[in-house]
């Protein structure tokens, strides 16, 4: 090798290149992130990590939250009644909670639509008939389904604790907040629509847990995790059999390679 | 490819009947088997190629399932992808592989692309094993870009509307043009039928270049790190068991990656949005494509300026067409005689400064067009095609190059253990 290029400089200069890109890459995005909205605090969840599952407890005691709160504005369209069996319902207690709401139904016999008690089948009835219903009783606003935040939104279940617990009762000095608005620390733009959804004591938890507002938006986020990725238990400990396999199989594979190509010498 | 007269005699009497009829057998000893001589020192960034065509049937079969459950319709698109996620049994697992093939694809070309370039792979007898490598490219970006826009979400719907609009850039007739890739007057049902039919179509053009770039690696069969041709028979060792047994390994540790991501962050990749259904009156705040065509996406936004008569839209969209067309000449641009970059002390920097610079224009491309993000992005592109146009053609007409080893064994014995490369 030549003398001159032991010290590898192209990777130097590769490797400053990149640092630089990287260093300004980061400065841009914390001074762009959507309408100049801090990063919601990393929260601890049951349900981080390799082995992270949903907490049972969390998870129905945000179901409570969703159904005694959320519900009456927020859909949750892709869930059916049938899918709280995953977290702990037992069947009756499905049927009754279904039966709670009314679907319409039919045509029946004599052509007629009809309304009926929700059955476990059902997805979980929308509290609108459509969006414009929804507009109009909110002011113009749209609430939206609720089934897939934690997933579409930048933050996941951080962002959306930090939205329910980020509310301010008056704007900053010199912020001018629209009528008929609210002033939120994490929400892009600050201004929301929505009215501080939780409280403390919003919610009479029968397992006796301290109804503050923090464990209020902590219980309904687990839940919300769980409407995102209701397959993630499930995934998880399949990923954690499957990569402990391909890690033995790798590990005999190498062993193959060696023992075959020390033949070669 | 097989030569007739080349078949073996079997020990299996019902392989010795088929193969002399049909000489199946034959063929794949002499494609993959022990009759493929292949050059003995390749490193492990030689898995890559192999890794690619895995890549490639895992996205064909979990892409066949998937067509099985689909419904290619704006009203429904979006939630059956929801009903495969809940409903169908391991549906999830079928689509975060899909989804997170998609990318581990891209990875693994790229990787296999700047190999590549560095070990000189493309050049001469192989300038068509490279030139159909980047019609693969390009069909590949076709395919990905089609299948993105099938689960209907935000960045499905606008990562449509951008891209297609680019071809109103055409002079006359680009507006035309773009209504009828539409089907309609705007992305709409039409357009989603298409993409749909296109996407399950592609697939299978691309398995078809794959065919013609193997058919074509086999005449002159594989290059090597040190870029000097076999000459005798201790240069070379079969293909089976050395390259198999070691791509088996590669692909062992690849798919720890791969199925690492489907299983504990599958959507590592992915952007928030697109899981909000599409919503023409609703435009996202920045609407980004898929990481890996941030570099081109990057080199689309630079141009922000007129050309003479060349409008500014017509010259973003013609240089990113050009960013990927210039790489079918690279071989004649690069006229050095010695391959390997190991030889070549001056390419060698160059080379790490062109992939340092294709990561900058990637981080740019995902960045909103504001700023100081427009100079740099802007210099990041020059710079790109500098590396092409003028510094290849500079560097291997005055670059003195080392001398290379006689050949693959002096070297090889005299310096084991050397399997490190680029790395």
């Amino acid at each position: 090798m030549d003398k001159l290029f032991h010290i590898q400089p192209s990777r130097t200069v590769a490797a400053i290149t990149l640092s630089l890109g990287l260093i300004l890459g980061a400065g841009a995005g914390s001074a762009n992130a959507a309408g100049g909205a801090p990063k919601p605090e990393k929260q601890e969840w049951s349900f981080n990590g390799m082995f992270g599952t949903f907490d049972r407890g969390a998870l129905r005691r945000g179901f409570q939250v969703y159904s005694e709160v959320c519900a009456s504005c927020h859909a949750l369209g892709l869930i059916a009644y049938r899918n709280l069996e995953d977290i702990g319902f037992s069947e009756d207690e499905i049927k009754e909670i279904a039966a709670e709401a009314e679907v319409e139904d039919g045509p029946d016999d004599e052509g007629e639509m009809y309304m009926r008690p929700a059955i476990p089948a059902d997805r979980m009835v929308p509290p609108f008939a459509n969006d414009n219903a929804a507009r109009s009783s909110n002011n113009g606003a749209l609430p939206p389904d609720l089934s897939l935040m934690v997933k579409a939104r930048i933050g996941g279940a951080d962002y959306l604790y930090g939205l329910m617990t980020g509310y301010k009762e008056d704007a900053p000095d010199g912020f001018e907040l629209s009528e008929g608005m609210n002033y939120n620390t994490y929400f892009p733009g600050h201004q929301i629509a929505m009215a501080p959804p939780l409280d403390d004591d919003m919610v009479e938890y029968a397992d006796g847990t301290p109804a503050t507002l923090q464990q209020h938006a902590r219980d309904v986020t687990t839940f919300l995790a769980w409407t995102a990725s209701p397959e993630m238990e499930e995934r998880k400990s399949l990923g954690i059999k499957t990569i402990l396999f391909l890690i033995v199989l790798t590990a005999m594979m190498y062993a193959l390679k060696k023992k075959i190509w020390a033949k070669l010498h | 490819m097989s030569a007739p007269g080349k078949q073996k005699d079997w020990k299996n009497p019902v392989m010795n009947w088929i193969d002399y009829r049909l000489p199946i057998f034959s063929f794949i000893e002499n494609s993959v088997g022990s009759n493929y001589p292949t050059p003995r020192n390749l490193n492990y960034w030689w898995n890559f190629g192999s890794l690619a065509g895995v890549v490639l049937v895992i996205m064909i079969v979990s892409g066949i399932v998937l067509a099985m459950q689909y419904t290619p319709h704006v009203d429904y698109a979006f939630d059956s992808v929801e009903r495969i996620m809940r409903d169908v049994n391991y549906g999830w697992l079928l689509r975060y592989v899909h989804m997170n093939g998609a990318s581990m694809f891209f990875i693994v070309v790229y990787i296999h692309m700047f190999r590549g370039m560095y070990f000189g792979s493309f050049k001469a007898p192989r300038e068509l094993v490279w030139i159909i490598g980047v019609m693969l490219l390009l069909a590949m970006m076709a395919t990905a870009f089609m299948g993105y826009v099938l689960p209907w979400g935000q960045m499905s719907f606008w990562g449509a509307t951008v891209i297609t609009n680019l071809f109103s850039a055409i002079p006359l007739i680009g507006e035309s043009i773009v209504t009828w890739l539409w089907g309609g007057f705007s992305v709409d049902n039409a357009t989603l039928n298409r993409f749909f039919s296109l996407h399950y179509l592609l697939p299978f053009v691309i398995f078809g270049l794959v065919f013609l770039h193997l058919w074509a690696l086999h005449v002159h069969r594989s290059g090597n790190p040190l870029g000097v041709d076999p000459k005798t028979e201790g240069d070379t060792i079969p293909f089976h068991p050395y390259y198999t047994v070691k791509d088996a390994f590669g692909l062992g540790l690849f798919m720890i990656v791969f199925l690492g991501f489907v299983f504990f962050a599958p959507d590592f990749f992915g952007e928030p949005d697109n899981y909000i259904e599409a919503n023409p009156l609703v435009t996202p705040a920045h609407i980004v494509p898929e990481w890996y065509f941030l570099p081109f996406y990057a080199i689309l936004r630079a141009i922000t300026f007129d050309i003479f008569i060349i409008p500014a839209k017509l010259g973003g969209v013609l240089a990113m067409f050009a960013s990927v067309s210039i790489l079918a000449i690279l071989p004649w641009l690069d006229r050095s005689k010695v391959r390997s970059a190991r030889f070549r002390p001056v390419y060698k920097q160059f080379f790490w400064l062109f992939f340092a610079n294709c990561i900058l224009l990637g981080i740019i491309g995902g960045k909103p067009a504001e700023g100081h993000w427009i100079p740099i992005g802007q210099a990041a592109t020059a710079y790109y095609f500098l590396h092409f146009i003028l510094i290849i053609p500079l560097i291997s007409k005055f670059e003195k190059p080392l001398t290379p080893p006689d050949s693959i064994s002096a070297a090889v014995i005299k310096a084991e253990p050397d399997n490190g490369g680029a790395s």
